[in-house]
């Protein structure tokens, strides 16, 4: 089937089934492959897009179900304001290891950034929940959100115990 | 281009004992060009002459400086720092410095990520690299000048005159510096620490805001021209033959234009993580060939009826327990004698799961096989060399003729030193006769890994009335294949504390295992650490020691022991118990540790210790559990010895606090379970990995005590497992002596 949809801000057409995941559209159909792969059953979070502005696992979301929601990748992100100092911060922490998840994570932080621009330690954990790092930088991603947001990086979760 | 100079052999006194080549290019369109000649690997192929050689560094005409990574980059951060190091000796500005990844090639020796080694292996050749490079530049703007090089100095890419205050960039000099002979590698002199510009500077990766971008640079990024893409179905029971599959079925489904048999390379392969029997399916797009994966039928024929299961291995280990060893690792003294003059006996039994590694990248592999039978590959993998002999042996072809790209790695943690998704991405694709992507999903990820091996400790020690340690056994039950132990499940005659108790038994007996075994991130450390610091812990205890105190009294006074044998080519630096003890101190200082008692009652700390490649690592955990007896980690706090120098403290510090929740992972969540010859877990649902919330603060304090630098990948995982669970005795009363941790067994209700 042919469908038309709005990724990046561009009006894109693919012909693919109904069924197949967005994920593979953008990787395998538009070649946009910064969107990543991990799990396929909406565990791991690497595949995470926006869909009208909510993150979203691309690997359980059906063709058919895009519609008419925007679409926006990691290659789009940065064109927001959230996602130019998001990925700023990401860089000047240098966040990443393999980086493998780091679209994920990067699209889950703008998300929660443009909802919620001064998370709590505790808002960032939910917020950040769906997204695994194999690699375990957590502990710079949470600082990198808060840099981003313009707060202090330091862990107040420590103060607790 | 042509080779033009070569230097004088030079050979190492900093440990490689390898013979290294300084050699001189003039790039094409003007340029120096510098390559680091290390001899080859037995296996490369001698055709490879002085005409095919790649540069380490360039230097373009307007200063740009390109300089060649030569491991693969699995987030361990050698990408950027190997080339840091030349850099920095080079005398360049970073911000003028690009970085190429290397091929395959046995121009640049040994190119793998693995064993912590990239550091210590490297830090003096990249140095001498980029410093012999600096002194042509100078020797270079000293004959432009008619002066004495003596009296010209080098920094940021210039060259000055002292006297008179001429300069010249790199750029302007690099031809002419290209027709000047070779320094002597050993002759070049090494800045000291205090001239770095770069070396301890926090450094970014080079790629990382690619990444960011996008960017096609992981494995399975790769697209070739007609390339198609295929998935590989391998029998669930390890290394069970194909007997028929509904082939004429799967071909008719939507997008797929071929399926067939492999036939694997033997009764070994599966151990071996070689080619093993499967049905390949290959489509216009991944996705539909993943979709006729799930109509595919498949006959298996395993060799015998699947028996194993983790129940059955756990039956088998406590029989072998009551039994005599199958073998003596180790014995020291008289253990017996010990025991029975002893204080006090203390006996307890450990044991520790299969795990997966679960790279978040699953194993992927492009393959094009050429008219001419030569084959190229584009792999994300840690070990390439071994692969593109696996391929070539495999594909009946010569060595020389797998070309391995190397592309970025979306995690290693060892799993990917085996190769074995490379040869079956070959293999298709010499069958199939176009390119092929070959990309496995997550089930068949997590159920054909070399799997990092389970194993059961008996341990037997003797206090006396002091509470010091006098005897020490351990009779380990692990697995093997056909009376050999499997791969990373042996424990190492010198083993903690062996030599360090005067009476100390280390035995052995084996389970027939048919399941592939290998390294994975601090292979053996990462299990035995848990077993040996979780009951030295005990000991302590039982002794009426501070776990702290026993430690150091069991180290002893600060001594250097003597070295072990070189391995890798590389001098092994000697064990010393200073280094322990200042670690010990170091964590128990930055943790308070002294003032433990004080905390409130529910919340504990416990501390280990663990000397793995090369470095020295304390940790410290602060824990508590919940109503439900879920662990809940207040903070961590670790101690590191890894030399006089961190090389990029953005990587050192990433590293160490990774590994440190790697390990804390490991403990609260992860296990396989074999049942009836097969793993039971298929995907992030029933394999649990660490998540956001579950990560606390963590501090890492590197000790810089005057050694060379060594690696950081693995070092700093092992002592966050027994710390925790030595936390959560003080924290609780209950000693976890199984992984994962049950939290049912940490409620204050259980008995």
């Amino acid at each position: 089937m042919r469908f038309s949809i709005l990724v990046n801000g561009q009006r894109r057409t693919v012909e693919a089934d109904a069924d197949t995941p967005l994920l593979w559209v953008l990787r395998d159909d538009l070649h946009l492959v910064g969107t990543k792969f991990g799990c396929g059953i909406a565990i791991c979070g690497a595949c995470t897009v926006h869909l009208d502005g909510v993150p979203t696992r691309s690997c359980v979301t059906p063709l058919s179900a895009v519609g008419n929601a925007p679409v926006v990748t990691i290659e789009g992100i940065g064109q927001t304001e959230w996602g130019r100092k998001v990925k700023d911060a990401w860089l000047a922490l240098d966040v990443m290891q393999c980086g493998y998840c780091q679209a994920g994570q990067v699209m889950s932080a703008t998300a929660l950034l443009a909802n919620n621009p001064r998370p709590t330690d505790q808002d960032i954990d939910t917020a950040m929940h769906g997204n695994i790092c194999r690699c375990c930088t957590y502990t710079r991603i949470r600082a990198a959100i808060k840099r981003a947001a313009g707060l202090p990086t330091a862990d107040s979760r420590e103060e607790r115990s | 281009m042509s080779e033009r100079v070569v230097s004088q052999p030079a050979t190492s006194d900093t440990g490689l004992s390898r013979r290294a080549f300084l050699g001189v290019t003039l790039a094409a369109g003007g340029g120096l060009l510098l390559t680091l000649n290390l001899p080859r690997p037995a296996w490369a192929d001698e055709r490879t002459t002085a005409a095919d050689l790649n540069p380490y560094i360039k230097i373009d005409p307007h200063g740009i400086v390109t300089i060649v990574a030569k491991n693969p980059e699995i987030g361990q951060g050698m990408k950027t720092t190997l080339p840091m190091l030349i850099a920095d000796e080079l005398d360049v500005e970073w911000s003028n410095v690009r970085v190429e990844q290397a091929m395959l090639n046995p121009i640049y020796g040994p190119q793998f990520a693995g064993g912590s080694l990239g550091t210590p292996l490297n830090w003096i050749p990249m140095q001498r690299l980029g410093a012999a490079g600096r002194q042509m530049l100078i020797a270079a703007a000293a004959r432009t000048w008619g002066v004495p090089a003596a009296e010209c100095t080098a920094a940021r890419g210039v060259v000055r005159h002292g006297s008179s205050g001429r300069a010249l960039t790199y750029g302007a000099l690099a031809s002419s510096a290209a027709s000047l002979p070779a320094p002597d590698l050993e002759s070049v002199r090494l800045k000291t620490p205090a001239e770095y510009t770069i070396i301890g500077k926090f450094t970014g990766g080079v790629d990382s805001a690619r990444v960011l971008e996008g960017e096609p640079l992981f494995g399975i990024d790769m697209t070739l021209p007609e390339m198609s893409y295929a998935v590989y179905e391998k029998s669930p029971v390890f290394g069970a033959r194909v007997v028929r599959a509904n082939l004429a079925q799967v071909k008719a489904l939507p997008g797929v234009r071929a399926a067939f048999i492999v036939r694997g390379s033997g009764p070994d392969a599966a151990v071996q993580m070689g080619l093993v029997d499967g049905v390949a399916i290959i489509a216009d797009k991944w996705w539909n060939a993943q979709q006729a994966l799930r109509r595919l039928r498949v006959e298996w024929a395993p060799d015998s009826v699947p028996s194993q299961g983790t129940d059955v291995f756990e039956r088998d280990a406590a029989r072998l327990a009551r039994e005599a060893p199958h073998s003596i690792i180790r014995r020291d003294g008289n253990l017996a004698a010990a025991l029975a003059r002893a204080a006090k006996v203390v006996e307890a039994s450990y044991a520790y799961p299969f795990l997966a590694h679960v790279t978040l990248e699953p194993q992927n592999c492009t393959a094009r096989v050429n008219r001419d039978g030569s084959v190229e590959i584009w792999a994300p993998t840690q070990n390439p060399a071994p692969g593109a002999k696996l391929v070539a042996r495999t594909l009946g072809i010569d060595a020389a003729r797998v070309r391995v790209h190397m592309t970025r790695v979306g995690g290693g943690f060892g799993r990917r030193l085996n190769n074995d998704y490379m040869v079956e991405a070959a293999a298709i694709a010499k069958r199939f006769g176009r390119p092929v992507k070959l990309l496995w999903n997550r089930p068949q990820d997590i159920q054909h890994d070399a799997y990092r091996p389970g194993g059961f400790h008996h341990f037997k020690a003797g206090l006396d009335a002091t509470g010091r340690v006098i005897g020490f056994g351990d009779h380990f039950i692990t697995f093997g294949q056909n009376g050999h132990v499997a791969s990373s499940a042996d424990l190492p005659a010198d083993h903690f504390p062996a030599g360090f108790v005067p009476s100390l038994e280390y035995v052995e007996s084996l389970i027939q295992l048919d399941a592939p075994t290998g390294p994975m991130r601090n292979p053996g450390g990462n299990a035995l650490a848990f077993a040996f610091e979780s009951f030295l812990d005990e000991l302590a205890h039982a002794g009426g020691r501070d776990p702290l105190a026993l430690r150091l009294e069991l180290y002893g006074p600060p001594r250097v022991l003597p070295p072990p044998p070189p391995r890798f080519g590389l001098k092994i630096p000697p064990f010393d118990t200073g280094r322990v003890r200042s670690v010990l101190e170091l964590v128990a200082e930055k943790s308070g540790w002294a003032h433990r008692k004080g905390l409130p009652a529910g919340i504990g700390m416990g501390l280990a210790f663990y000397y793995s490649h090369f470095g020295y690592v304390a940790e410290v955990v602060k824990a508590s559990v919940d109503r439900d007896g879920i662990p809940h980690v207040h903070k961590i706090w670790a101690a590191v010895d890894i030399g006089r120098q961190i090389i990029n403290p953005a990587g050192a510090y990433n590293q160490a606090q990774g590994a440190i929740l790697d390990g804390l992972g490991q403990a609260l969540h992860q296990f396989i379970t074999l049942r009836d010859g097969r793993v039971v877990q298929s995907n992030l649902n029933s394999y649990r990995l660490l998540r956001m919330r579950e990560a606390p603060p963590i501090e890492v304090h590197f000790l810089r005590s005057d050694n060379d630098p060594t690696g950081l990948g693995e070092p700093a995982l092992p002592p966050v497992l027994p710390a925790l669970c030595n936390a959560l005795f003080i924290a609780t009363g209950k000693r976890i002596r199984s992984l994962p941790i049950e939290p049912r067994l940490l409620r204050s209700t259980a008995t």
